[in-house]
């Protein structure tokens, strides 16, 4: 059994930032099943929203701006003190990073350089070339270094340990040598990353499967507004990289077959620098209406840089450049980007508050895992990076005021019973003779992308539902292809898809209940917003028969009133 | 050229909990669609053929560095080799030279973390912070670029080949990363910091013979690093000989 103050489950910008607020008071312990750099916030491109007001034709932004932008762009479904916290924050977190080192890109005056992004009133995005994810993620790794944080690099949580309305630490699997380990901790921190995984096409990373969320869900923890699935409209086809939002921010433009900029027709305004659940129904449409360029890899919409000219694609989205060489074979300098929408971003997730604390005692959850909500209906670009670091920041000083009020005592024998529930679990997924994981993922995979996606009808997700209640059935039968604990990623693939299918069943009911369109949850059957019956957040927490229970939570709203969102 | 749609995977299979079991090529064969990747086809064969393959992955675009290998001899990550760029029909996969492996193609990284550690990678500063940003010219943001996109995936360190008989050399990746800092205009360490690297076990150990570069799926330059920073070293010692001191 290992102790901690304070264990943190991931190594991502959340976890990193909440670890960094805490090491200096608390012993604690940071786990990851990855080495930390290998999180998936280092994929993040764009950029990081803040009102600076660096860019000369921004120079009147302030985070009211910032604020209303985020209401608007949630569909009203965000709480608005949540999203005013996070856009005050927003400047003093750019600055942090900017003092612990982050290479931000650079206006000529050597200011933080800022562009527009889609849905903001103003060029706010600060960027670090087009690889901000990567330039915050190893800064604060660095940090964590710097602060000698301690760190578990690969080792793999298989279960959160909650009873009598406590969170009393989590058992992990070390991956290397296959050894069960007990971890107690006053307070755990979840900061464990999104579900996109659950969709066949994403632009997330492989290790995003949603298992944090699964994992707090499956100990009692309530889920918010899991139907808000954010697809992302600019994904290169074939394999669903993702094509920053920073491509249309610098410029670009996105043309049907017919050669027309077709975002004219929709939002004239904006035009592609309307939000993303717009952009990528806008896409969707005309793929679907004949409009798309065919491909052996499916339709799609061309994303056309050319006209901004090789020295501003190099300089400002160098990544994108050689991305699309290695991996689909095109010089965006030279032709244009063959695009499509997929999934990219988790709205929903652990039900936490803006504080980042959960119901349960000791548990907390911050980043893309958690739902405070400040992204709402539909996220920005821009506000997840933001969302990560000033939730992690402000979950740590909530946990030093928690823990500076009251102790807790977790204890150690509800985490011996866990662990032994967990051995039972391995044991009966390497018995031989079941079917393979991999089978039940990709099915699970295949009705997600196809009917729990852009576009939403009754029929669909009631097909899906059934579809995903007969996975989970076959789950019971699952079994991989080796006994060993040790370095068996089969294993964990398996022990994954148990909160995957958890994750996919809470999604998929909670958009089959909710009948109106808002932000990316958008019904061909009820195509509008419906303000007087769900302005209002959807909970999702797991009844005595183990099937998901749905109630719903009023929204926070302090200043600006729903009004029809127009760009 | 492609000469037929089913390949032959040869994998390098090892596993240090059964230390007396030889490392043995296993050869997997299976059918690759044009465009597909090294590393789409390593997941099709733990799915589909062997779920007792260990390989690390994560992000499958070239950004996370999880998947450094060597692929028919070449180091590079398996998540950006397309399978048929190779001009024939088998791929011999093997974990990451310079390193332990734990199992397949997993290596243990812990020297080059411990590597990584040491050169303080970290911004040093002495002035206070400002309020708001510290000034930063485009022209100077430019002198890190290269070494900001190092994604420590360790293709460099694999590729080393001063690694290979001085395990104790700190490898191209750290220096690059020393450099990184070293070349930041914000960033205020001392001459002191660079002097533990002023031997053969830092700067002077390099063999300058590039292989870093080659190895490099970032265009990354380590050498231009290492280079670099022997320049301010030798630079520091001449501010010492006359008169100046070392801070």
């Amino acid at each position: 059994m290992i102790t901690h103050d304070i264990l943190i489950v991931g190594g991502g910008l959340t976890g990193l930032r909440a670890a960094v607020g805490l090491c200096d008071k608390y012993n604690v312990g940071l786990i990851s099943k990855v080495y930390p750099l290998r999180s998936h916030s280092i994929a993040a491109q764009g950029g990081i929203n803040a009102s600076l007001a660096n860019n000369p034709e921004g120079r009147d932004d302030t985070w009211e701006k910032h604020t209303f932008d985020t209401v608007k762009g949630s569909d009203y479904l965000g709480d608005q003190n949540a999203i005013e916290i996070m856009c005050k924050e927003a400047p003093k977190i750019v600055y942090e990073m900017e003092h612990w080192g982050c290479p931000f890109s650079r206006f000529p005056d050597g200011t933080i350089a800022q562009r527009p992004f889609g849905g903001g009133g103003f060029p706010r995005t600060c960027f670090s070339t087009d690889i901000t994810g990567h330039s915050l993620l190893n800064t604060l790794y660095e940090r964590a270094v710097y602060k000698n944080v301690k760190i578990y690099p690969e080792w793999f949580v298989t279960g959160l340990c909650v009873e009598n309305g406590q969170c009393h630490g989590v058992i992990v699997l070390d991956i290397h040598s296959g050894e069960l380990i007990p971890v107690r901790a006053k307070v755990t921190v979840f900061g464990t990353g999104g579900y996109g995984r659950v969709y066949r096409n994403s632009t997330n990373a492989l290790i995003n499967t949603g298992s944090g969320i699964g994992m707090a869900y499956k100990a009692g923890v309530g889920l918010k507004d899991m139907e808000f699935v954010q697809f992302h409209p600019t994904t290169l086809i074939g394999t669903n990289i993702l094509m920053t939002e920073g491509c249309r921010g610098e410029g670009g433009y996105l043309f049907n077959n017919k050669g027309e900029r077709f975002m004219k027709s929709y939002v004239p305004t904006a035009m592609e620098l309307a939000p993303r659940d717009i952009v990528s129904r806008c896409i969707q449409t005309e793929i679907n209406e004949g409009r798309g360029f065919d491909h052996p890899l499916g339709k799609y919409i061309q994303l056309d840089l050319r006209h901004l000219g090789e020295k501003k694609i190099l300089e400002r989205l160098p990544g994108i450049h050689s991305i699309c060489i290695d991996f689909i074979g095109i010089d965006p300098v030279k032709e244009p980007i063959p695009i499509m929408p997929s999934q990219h971003y988790s709205m929903g997730g652990i039900d936490v508050n803006e504080k980042g604390a959960s119901e349960i005692k000791g548990f907390y959850a911050a980043g893309e895992c958690a739902c405070v909500s400040v992204h709402g209906a539909n996220r920005l670009g821009g506000n997840s990076l933001l969302d990560t670091i000033v939730f992690g920041k402000l979950t740590a000083q909530a946990i030093d005021k928690e823990l500076s009020e009251h102790d807790l005592k977790p204890e150690e024998n509800y985490l011996l019973k866990l662990e032994e529930n967990v051995e039972k679990k391995i044991n009966r997924l390497t018995k031989p003779g079941g079917e393979r994981p991999y089978k039940l993922a990709a099915d699970l995979g295949a009705v997600m992308s196809e009917k729990v996606g852009i576009f939403r009808t009754k029929d669909e997700l009631a097909q899906a539902l059934d579809e995903v209640t007969k996975i989970k059935e076959r789950y019971r039968n699952v079994s991989v292809s080796s006994t060993d604990k040790h370095m068996n990623y089969e294993l964990h693939n398996a022990l994954e898809l148990d909160y995957m299918l958890e994750v996919a069943h809470t999604i998929v009911l909670g958009a089959l209940l909710r009948e109106e369109s808002r932000g990316a949850h958008f019904r061909r059957d009820f195509d509008t917003r419906n303000d007087t019956n769900w302005l209002k957040h959807t909970i999702a927490k797991m009844g005595n028969d183990l099937e998901p229970v749905i109630s719903y939570k009023d929204v926070v709203i302090t200043r600006y009133q729903p009004m029809e969102r127009k760009y | 050229m492609i000469k037929s749609d089913t390949y032959t995977f040869k994998i390098l299979r090892y596993d240090v909990k059964e230390p007396d079991k030889e490392p043995l090529f296993e050869s997997y064969k299976i059918k690759v669609i044009p465009g597909l990747t090294v590393l789409a086809m390593l997941l099709r064969i733990r799915d589909e053929i062997d779920g007792t393959l260990s390989f690390r992955c994560s992000c499958r675009s070239a950004i996370c560095g999880s998947c450094a290998m060597v692929i028919n001899g070449k180091i590079d990550l398996a998540c950006r080799t397309q399978v048929a760029t190779f001009g024939t029909d088998t791929i011999i996969l093997e974990p990451l030279p310079n390193f332990e492996i734990i199992k397949d193609l997993v290596v243990d990284m812990t020297p080059f973390w411990q590597m990584y550690e040491k050169i303080q990678p970290y911004l040093i500063r002495k002035s206070p912070a400002p309020e708001k940003e510290i000034h930063q010219s485009e022209k100077d943001r430019k002198k890190i670029d290269q070494f900001v996109n190092c994604i420590l995936c360790a293709c460099c360190y694999g590729a080393c080949p001063v690694l290979n008989r001085d395990p104790q050399y700190a490898g191209p990746a750290a220096l690059a990363k020393l450099q990184r800092f070293s070349s930041d205009s914000r960033d205020q360490r001392s001459a002191k910091a660079l002097e533990i690297f002023n031997n053969e076990k830092g700067v002077w150990g390099c063999d300058t013979v590039f292989r870093c570069i080659d190895a490099c799926p970032k265009d990354v330059r380590p050498t231009d690093g290492i280079v670099g920073l022997r320049k301010t070293m030798l630079k520091n010692k001449f501010k010492i000989m006359s008169g100046g001191g070392i801070k």
